[in-house]
């Protein structure tokens, strides 16, 4: 194979990566923080690309439907956060469940309002087609993912480790107890993260319906990759994200190119690899 | 205490095996269309579709052809009131087997129609032949339902096979256009490998040469590296079937690897069937698109454009060849049974009247069945093209008539052979 052929598929599973990112960092800031594995952050998700779907012909302009989209899922993660999960906290069985069913009401919502039917979300006309170099097609909507999968990553960096807020959630996710024995409100913290966190999902999933289009059971799919990501990182851990979301792209790109029929394989076999030697993944701390 | 975060998320995972468990244990109670009598005992027709889960959207068009033409043309055919049972198999065989049961045997229906899945179709096929009950399958296209693993009371009245319009379709390509070198990429199952089995079949029996098959899982994220890999080998063209909600993925990485227009593209009857269509932003995506079909919405004939126009009104969608296969088995029903005067306790004496049913007019064109319970009728070629109100919709550019599943093969000869698979493509054969 010529060396432009593995250009392409580096820059395709860099890109990929990058709309994992988006997902799998409010995934993990959830769980760091909160010790929740929230099973809905896939239905916040779809629920965050169909809300943005519907919103941009109103909007007109995919920018703002992808606000839009954060938007919603934010004020559904509080909402949720406030009256529901708070009454479970520290209880994993029933947050699991609790997380686990809303994830089901919500994707029957998704169905009962907007049918099932795959949708797309249409691409904005200046980020349609490609970027032609070297005689090599890069399609411009994927610089585009990739440009703000840095840019979250970035600001994500620039709250944990530069602002007041970032330095009690570090505290919190190495020592919760200690951080509420200071008197910080741990509560009003918790708040904060969730609703950011799925923001963040409302955010993927706007974009993603751009990229992966929408549909019943995108959710899940979504939700199983985002997983793999945070366990190869590990779980909590913002470096762990971004490399864990690199190597899941990359592998799914590569192994779908040299392994067609094995392309499953190629993502859970090293996740089970990295489970059995380090558990905590590449960069947990917990 | 806190508890390592490993065995929190095994637990989570845990949960979610056991309540996906109790779903399916507890999913769905019989839904019933409870009417009084009319003149003599009602015929109960027991529908099988998914109406939860992945194939929900498929279900609901299904369900909404089938009430579209109880609605229009009555509900009393030879002086009995039709009753439908519509039950939900989620798209799961299991549920759908016990559907299957619930109906037969607590229902008491006359006659079984629907399924979507193959999987689900075949579960259900191996309990209707121990029963002997009347069972239709206009949609469900696994090959061998009608062919090396045929069940005498099955037919598929108003259905399809998975090679049945790709035999012609593969011919077609190789013979009027330039195209001879071909690599094929579709989801990686039964219905994958037999209808591009179809398509290759015929293909190289007039000179064709695959050059490669490119198989992909059936929920497919990520089209590019495909497609990277593919343009690298530089065939004439490419034949290409993703199902479901890849194909929205598939048609944009098309576009965003710069192959649209490159490299001509033929697809599969589901790529570009409404149920797809429908959520394509902007059309112009697929405009131009061909494809081969049994169902084309846009053919030019008055039988379907009254069907179209029917269902836009009840509706305000274009209707799927899910929506039209109800439709027209309903059709079917409504003819033989008027046909054997309402008699549907004689199973044989019926199951012969439905055999023998011939219909000229039909939303799909004409159609009669063969003598292994499966339709003849004709397979177009389509085009998708923009409609003046902006929907896109498939119109047909060539017609070949009367196709069997067998197409020009001795079925005898050609049921020797196993079956399409990964394995066996019909290369070599004849």
């Amino acid at each position: 194979m010529p060396l432009t052929f593995y250009l392409v598929q580096a820059f395709n599973g860099i890109t990929f990566g990058a709309l994992l990112f988006l997902l799998a960092s409010g995934f993990t800031l959830i769980f760091g923080l909160m010790r929740v594995v929230s099973l809905t952050h896939g239905a916040f998700y779809l629920l965050g690309g169909y809300i943005g779907l519907t919103a941009l012909r109103p909007l007109g302009n995919f920018g703002l439907a992808v606000v839009a989209g954060a938007l919603a899922i934010g004020l559904v993660g509080v909402l949720i956060e406030r009256f529901l999960l708070r009454r479970v906290w520290g209880q994993p069985l029933a947050e699991a469940l609790l997380t686990f069913g809303l994830a089901f009401i919500l994707a029957d919502a998704v169905l009962m309002i907007w049918g099932g039917d795959p949708r797309n979300v249409p691409i904005p006309r200046f980020l349609r087609g490609s970027v032609v170099a070297f005689g090599l097609f890069f399609p411009k909507f994927r610089l585009f993912t990739l440009l703000l999968g840095v840019g979250v990553a970035l600001f994500l960096w620039w709250l944990l480790a530069c602002t007041r807020v970032g330095r009690i959630i570090r505290a919190g996710v190495d020592d919760l107890e200690m951080v509420a024995a200071l008197g910080i409100n741990i509560r009003a913290v918790f708040t904060g993260v969730f609703c950011l966190g799925s923001m963040l999902a409302g955010l993927a999933g706007v974009v993603g319906g751009a990229f992966l289009s929408l549909y019943p059971g995108a959710d899940a799919e979504i939700l199983l990759l985002g997983l793999v990501v945070v366990i190869l990182g590990g779980l909590g851990s913002l470096e762990g994200a971004v490399v864990g979301s690199l190597v899941v792209g990359l592998l799914d790109t590569f192994g779908k190119a040299f392994f067609p029929e094995l392309s499953y394989f190629t993502i859970f076999g090293p996740m089970a690899l990295v489970l059995a030697l380090r558990p905590r993944g590449l960069f947990g701390r917990v | 205490m806190q508890r390592h975060p490993m065995t929190r998320l095994a637990l989570a995972a845990a949960t979610w095996l056991l309540v996906q468990g109790l779903l399916l244990a507890t999913a769905g109670v019989a839904r019933a269309e409870q009417r009084p009598a009319a003149a003599g005992e009602p015929i109960r027709i027991g529908v099988l579709v998914p109406l939860s889960g992945i194939g929900a959207a498929a279900g609901k068009d299904a369900t909404d052809g089938w009430n579209l033409w109880w609605q229009r043309h009555g509900r009393t055919v030879a002086g009995r009131e039709i009753q439908s049972f519509i039950e939900d198999t989620a798209g799961n065989p299991d549920l759908g087997l016990s559907k299957a049961r619930l109906l037969v045997e607590q229902r008491q229906v006359h006659m079984l129609v629907g399924t979507v899945f193959a999987s689900v179709g075949l579960a259900v096929a191996t309990y209707v032949e121990q029963v002997g009950i009347p069972t239709f399958y206009p949609i469900a296209a696994a090959d061998d339902l009608t062919q090396r693993h045929r069940v005498p009371n099955l037919m598929r009245i108003a259905g399809w096979s998975s090679s049945q319009v790709t035999h012609p379709f593969g011919e077609w390509v190789a013979t009027t256009t330039p195209c001879r070198r071909l690599v094929t990429l579709a989801a990686d199952y039964a219905f994958g490998h037999e209808a591009v089995g179809g398509f290759v079949n015929t293909f190289t029996d007039v000179g064709g040469q695959v050059l490669e098959q490119i198989w992909h899982p059936i929920a497919e994220t990520d089209f590019s590296p495909y497609l990277a890999r593919l343009a690298a080998t530089r065939p004439d063209c490419v034949f290409a079937m993703p199902v479901g909600a890849p194909i929205i993925r598939f048609i944009q990485a098309w576009h965003d690897l710069g192959l649209w227009g490159r490299i001509p593209l033929y697809v599969g009857e589901v790529v570009t069937d409404q149920a797809i269509l429908r959520g394509i932003d902007p059309p112009d995506l697929v405009v131009g698109l061909i494809s081969a079909g049994h169902w084309a919405e846009g053919r030019d004939d008055a039988t379907t454009q009254e069907f179209v126009r029917l269902y836009e009104d009840a509706y305000r969608i274009l209707p799927s060849y899910y929506a039209a296969a109800m439709y027209t088995a309903a059709q079917w029903l409504t003819r033989a049974i008027t046909a054997a005067n309402g008699r549907v306790e004689d199973r044989q004496a019926f199951l012969q009247t439905v055999r023998a049913t011939q219909l000229q007019e039909t939303p799909f064109g004409p159609a009669r069945l063969d003598d292994y319970n499966h339709p003849i009728f004709n397979v177009y070629i389509r085009e998708v093209v923009k409609r003046p109100d902006g929907r896109a919709w498939n119109v047909v550019r060539h017609t070949i008539p009367n196709v069997s599943q067998f197409y020009k093969y001795d079925p005898e000869a050609y049921l020797r052979q196993p079956v399409y698979s990964r394995q066996y493509q019909g290369i070599n054969w004849p």
